[in-house]
């Protein structure tokens, strides 16, 4: 996974609560084996309307995604994350996210941060000006060229995971020792492989 | 594990040379992408990725209910099942309506490929403390009402978002009354108030379902895991971050109206006015989804007319639906403009419900019987509306383009929707019976 640490460029605005994974990559794309090449199907149905935020070309080069309440909710299908970073996103900000896109995101190198409503509005009032935004990871805070500066929380596991592009598995692997301590006193209730064909 | 999910997970394992931790614990179907009549899959993506999904099965020594084995299904169907989804475990699956499961006392929950991944590489998965709320459902359900009113009474009360962070325990008299096929589809609709995962307290209920089910402990070893599982239940004085209560004494059927689960009403109700809605972006989503279902305010729901009728899906395709449903339809006829599926959610289901002669039923009435699998209820495989089709659905996702692009999906319970079918609009089903 690529390194996070800090990102500057345009953002772009989705003003629309409650997107869910259903749009962000419609289902006929999940067929595929892969892991790469889902940005081009990005909003694949909502893409079709010329006003559609992802038309205007000052959005299609924004590195950042400011979205609306409950971003990211319904299918766990990763491949929504996979789409917007593929797409060229690197940071997601909403006033909230659905639990497992949250989690997706991470996963993809692309940060979700959640802002209040009224942060985010701070924010869109400073971008009509100039519409520019440095994100730094490694010290929560985002930053306009005219001066305003909002800080933000993060999940310091997940700060972790992004900042230094890190693979969670690997991580966890490191601690086989305590999985084993604990799965030599908990005994499996059934064996699967054992179930009637 | 399913097919859709999970080739990517598989990748990873093996170009990292990761093996499979604990193989014995994960279980594998097929379940989206099948078709459900007979035949050989036409879509070449499709049969890929079901290759896909056998080929890493047996490279990673993990047990495969492949299409045609008798035991496929919809994976949320399946694992109770099988008797594998027990009270106290923690189940995770790619696929957000894994929270089904909690109907057994269990911890279950959505995550995603990379998740998967980690899982089957270390049995493990770090996670944050969820908050907790519990949904306590009062009264006595009226005749002729079912669980999936309950759920999506709920989630209209609490909002798509409602649940968002949460663990959400359903409890009170009216879910202690619910069969374990009622639990389950209130457990699986969780996730459409955006909770992570939904739980019930095991109880006799419980119990009785899973007694000699395949994976269930066999012999001595059952009694001493009913005794642990009679523990599994939240202390009186336990607190929530958050608490709900529902009447159910007066609820109605209900069906929703808009692109999301909170945008239901009762059926004897008329599609909203965007205009009584005083937050500006609900606002603007209520004309959008109005817009997208192509519906005028004050229309009664009563009054929409349907193209397609689809009973199936992890939410409400268990043999106790499918009974429901054939009972509201026997002896009378589908609407002369309405083609009506019925997708039993697994192959055992089918099974069962064909030696009662539920397909006979649905058959004689003018319903298709289907092949198991999870169909129309997303349209990954050729089961899809076509634009401006108008659905009655017994899924759980009315999101926009949801069973196939410019479809209108209206959810509602297996009773309403055989009615629908009859009637070829909504009506309260019991004005059928
Ligand atoms: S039936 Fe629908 S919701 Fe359930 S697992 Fe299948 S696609 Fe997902």
């Amino acid at each position: 996974m690529r390194e996070l640490r800090s990102v500057t460029g345009k953002a772009a605005v989705l003003d629309r609560a409650d997107v869910d994974t259903d749009q962000i990559i419609p289902k006929q794309f999940l067929k595929r084996i892969e892991r790469s090449g889902y940005g081009e199907f990005l909003f694949f149905d909502w893409v079709k309307d010329p006003a559609f935020f992802l038309n205007d070309p000052e959005n299609r080069e924004a590195p950042i995604l400011i979205a609306g309440r409950n971003f990211g909710c319904g299918s766990s299908r990763e491949h929504a994350a996979w789409a917007l970073e593929d797409f060229g996103f690197r940071v997601v900000i909403a006033p909230s996210f659905g639990d497992i896109f949250r989690t997706n995101a991470v996963n993809t190198g692309l940060a979700p941060i959640v802002l209040a409503e009224s942060r985010i509005a701070e924010l869109r009032e400073a971008l009509a000006g100039e519409n520019e935004l440095t994100v730094d990871l490694e010290q929560l805070w985002i930053t306009h060229p005219g001066g305003l500066r909002i800080e933000f929380e993060f999940d310091a596991h997940a700060q972790e995971t992004l900042v230094n592009g890190l693979d969670d598995v690997a991580r966890t692997l490191q601690r086989a020792g305590e999985i084993t301590a604990y799965e030599s006193t908990h005994a499996a209730r059934f064996d699967t492989r054992a179930l009637p064909i | 594990m399913h097919e859709v999910t999970s080739p990517q997970a598989f990748e990873s394992l093996r170009v990292n040379g990761r093996p499979v931790r604990r193989p014995e614990l994960t279980i594998a179907t097929m379940d989206h992408n099948v078709p459900t009549v007979d035949g050989p899959i036409t879509d070449d993506l499709a049969r890929a990725q079901l290759d896909a999904l056998r080929r890493n099965c047996e490279d990673f020594g993990i047990r495969l209910y492949a299409t045609g084995s008798g035991r496929e299904g919809i994976v949320h169907v399946i694992g109770p099942e099988l008797g594998i989804t027990q009270p106290g475990m923690t189940i995770v699956c790619g696929d957000s309506h894994t929270s089904t499961h909690g109907a057994f006392g269990a911890l279950a929950f959505g995550i995603g490929t990379s998740e998967v991944e980690h899982v089957l590489a270390t049995q493990t998965l770090p996670q944050a403390l969820p908050k907790t709320m519990r949904i306590r459902f009062n009264g006595t359900l009226p005749f002729g009402l079912a669980a999936k009113d309950m759920v999506l009474a709920a989630i209209g009360k609490i909002g798509v978002s409602g649940g968002q962070g949460h663990v959400v325990e359903y409890a009170g008299p009216a879910i202690e009354a619910l069969s374990m096929e009622g639990r389950m589809t209130v457990c699986n609709m969780s996730i459409e108030a955006g909770a992570r995962a939904g739980m019930i307290a095991p109880d006799e209920v419980t119990f009785a379902y899973l007694e000699g089910r395949p994976g269930a402990p066999p012999g001595a070893a059952w009694e001493a895991a009913v005794a642990q599982w009679r523990e599994l239940r939240t202390d009186h004085d336990a607190t929530f971050d958050r608490e709900l209560e529902v009447d159910v004494s007066s609820l109605k059927p209900q069906v929703t109206w808009g692109t999301n689960p909170g945008m239901v009403a009762p059926v004897d109700a008329v599609v909203p006015d965007p205009a009584d809605f005083g937050d500006p972006a609900e606002r603007e989503a209520v004309e959008r989804a109005l817009a997208y279902m192509d519906l005028a305010p004050g229309t009664p729901l009563v009054d929409i007319r349907i193209d397609k009728v689809f009973i199936g899906s992890c939410t409400n395709a268990r043999i106790e639906d499918l009974r429901i449903a054939a009972k509201v339809v026997a002896g009378k006829q589908v609407a002369g403009h309405v083609r009506a599926i019925v997708v039993p959610g697994s192959a055992q289901v089918k099974l069962q419900a064909e030696a009662e002669g539920l397909d006979e039923i649905f058959q004689a009435a003018g319903f298709e019987w289907r092949r198991a699998g999870c169909s129309m209820c997303l349209g990954m495989n050729p089961d899809v509306l076509g634009p401006g089709d108008r659905c009655a659905s017994t899924s759980n996702r009315n999101f926009e383009g949801r069973q196939g692009a410019g479809s209108r999906t209206h959810l509602l319970s297996p009773a309403m929707a055989a009615a629908a079918a009859v009637a070829g609009h909504f009506v309260d089903a019991r004005e059928l019976v």
